[in-house]
């Protein structure tokens, strides 16, 4: 197995040094999310400015693939609109789904690219999403919170 | 270590009975293959465990010369495959020194085991000594693997008894210090494991026994991890049930054991209806078989109780005593080993006494999971995450463990090839 696939330069700089860690207020949405074959946790909070996403803050415990995840995704998703952010996303599942046949597209998934090495290893698959998946769950809630605030 | 002189006269080193692992090995075929180009170093053989070919050959043997459906037709072919499946039975029977066959329950796993006992409870079981209600108490301990939790957890949903456990050391053993408190005349059913799965600990059990007798309780072990390494006798150690599976005792998955004393199974009433477990089917209502068919509706694991019948030969072969003294040796060299890695830290005893060939740590600041990773980019194969024993991480505040575990055919080499990938772990991480 070529190990520097999957344990990729960026993946390991985000690990130490991650980005946007830490839980912050204010914020709409409140998830907490396990991975319950491993036992790796996040709670994630999400802010809504209109349709922007005006914060993404969290805080978990787990392995250097899901940590470095989430500290990729807010890189990338802090600070854009709902849709664009839910469009990459869907790109993003899309990559860990490809069983490491899909080509990543750096225009829109950004350091995230650097995690098609782990597409290719099913046990690990689900620690790159947990964040993720976090994400869209509190995303969810936050914009269903906001249209029955209108 | 260092090399005693034991006076002559003494139980001596050389006279512990000892096997040849090379040759044992030779019997895997397993362990010739390579994994990411480096020779295989199984180190989960308590996740499961590996199979020699005699075990391979006796389920392939039975597949293709003897293969139909048991207990049931007069044909030739179904006399040989009873034969075959009952054979196994007296197989596990006399391994674990049960006084009856009969005593023998086939199931599909320890888990389906310890859940068919945890169904016998209920507020309106025949027996009083099945009859649970609010005020009754069931106690297991903070080291038991989920399955032998979650089944009591449920019964207590079910009825309002209330469980209760017995925590951990800081060495982590059992926590016997309130014995008497925990263990009292509320109590229906103490269930433990006997051998932990993630901290290796071999918990001692005639104290617990002494008390259980004395309030007229009843007493589960959950024998998974220590009926293939060490010699069982359900008798010697005074219990009423045991649970384990084969197939972390070189048999196939598929085939567990539940053993209970003849009387109390025939006191407990059927688990899964169907097919094989009844005496007479009316309309109106049925009357059901005595252990062991009460407990196996329909077709049972016929080929992996065979295995399992292999297996408990090869083993016998070997020598059980033999096998202990093995995990033994290789443990008090695992426990040296890995304390010469930095900032690796062993949760569990620490001392090769009273615990099996099963050493869990944690290495300082990296995740078990990318332990693991890279271990296995180097052949290693541990388990990683919380083992199915959430608890114990909760009680020693990890939020998960790195797990090597070792078997007959483990060698030190093996366990060196663990330290030096353990080193190679620190460099990705430094």
């Amino acid at each position: 197995m070529q190990l520097d696939q999957l344990y990729q330069e960026i993946i390991l700089d985000h690990y130490k040094r991650p980005k946007g860690r830490g839980l912050r207020e204010p914020f709409a949405a409140d998830v907490h999310h396990v991975n319950p074959t491993c036992g790796d946790e996040i709670t994630l909070r999400v802010a809504l400015d209109g349709e922007t996403i005006s914060d993404i803050s969290y805080d978990g415990q787990g392995c250097s693939i899901s940590q470095a995840s989430a500290s990729v995704l807010f890189e990338l998703l802090n600070g854009r609109k709902v849709d664009d952010a839910l469009a990459v996303h869907a790109a993003f599942v899309e990559l860990m789904g490809g069983k490491g046949q899909v080509e990543p597209d750096e225009e829109v998934l950004g350091d995230a690219v650097a995690f098609a090495g782990v597409a290719k290893y099913p046990a690990r698959v689900k620690c790159a999403l947990l964040s993720w998946m976090a994400l869209k769950d509190a995303v969810a809630q936050a914009v269903a919170l906001e249209k029955e605030e209108v | 270590m260092t090399a005693l002189t034991i006076p002559a006269g003494m139980p001596q080193y050389d006279d512990k009975p000892r096997f040849d692992v090379e040759r044992v090995r030779a019997d895997f075929p397993i362990l010739g293959r390579e994994v990411n180009g480096h020779p295989l170093v199984y180190l989960d053989s308590g996740n499961t465990s590996q199979k020699p070919r005699q075990v391979i050959d006796a389920v392939a043997r039975y597949y293709a010369e003897h293969n139909a459906n048991v207990a049931r037709s007069v044909h030739t072919l179904g006399t040989e495959s009873t034969e075959a499946y009952e054979g196994a039975r007296a197989k596990v029977a006399a391994f674990i020194g049960a006084p009856s066959v009969d005593e023998v329950v086939f199931t599909k796993n320890a888990t389906e085991s310890l859940n068919l006992v945890a169904h016998a409870f209920g507020p309106h079981a025949r027996d009083e000594r099945f009859r649970l209600g609010p005020g009754d108490e069931i106690v297991i301990s903070e080291m038991e693997h989920h399955s032998n939790i979650v089944p009591w957890q449920l019964l207590c949903e079910r009825t309002g008894a209330t469980l209760r456990w017995f925590g951990l050391t800081e060495t982590g053993r059992l926590d016997e210090s309130n014995l008497e408190e925990l263990v009292n005349e509320r109590t229906k059913i103490v269930s433990i494991v006997h051998m932990s799965n993630v901290l290796g600990t071999v918990n001692a059990t005639s104290r617990i026994t002494a008390r259980v007798r004395e309030v007229g309780a009843l007493l589960m072990l959950d024998c998974s991890q220590s009926v293939p390494h060490l010699p069982m006798d359900v008798v010697d150690y005074d219990v009423d049930f045991i649970a384990f599976t084969g197939h972390k005792m070189l048999a196939p998955t598929g085939i567990g054991v539940l053993w209970g004393r003849g009387e109390l199974l025939n006191a407990m009433p059927p688990f899964l209806g169907g097919g094989s477990m009844i005496e007479t089917v009316k309309m109106g209502g049925s009357t059901y078989a005595p252990a062991p068919a009460r407990f196996e509706a329909g077709t049972p694991p016929i080929a992996q109780a065979v295995g399992l019948g292999a297996a408990i030969d090869y083993l016998t072969g070997i020598g059980m005593d033999a096998i202990a003294w093995h995990d033994k040796e290789l443990t008090a060299y695992a426990l040296d080993a890995l304390d010469t890695v930095p900032g690796l830290r062993i949760y569990g005893p620490r001392v090769p006494v009273g615990r099996g060939a099963t050493i869990s740590f944690t290495l300082d600041g990296i995740h078990p999971h990318d332990v693991g990773q890279v271990l296995d980019s180097l052949g290693v194969q541990v388990r990683v995450g919380h083992h199915c024993a959430k608890p114990i991480c909760d009680r020693f505040s990890v939020p998960a463990l790195t797990r090597a575990s070792f078997y007959l055919y483990t060698t030190t080499d093996e366990v060196d090839a663990l330290v030096r990938g353990l080193d190679q772990v620190r460099k990705v991480f430094a």
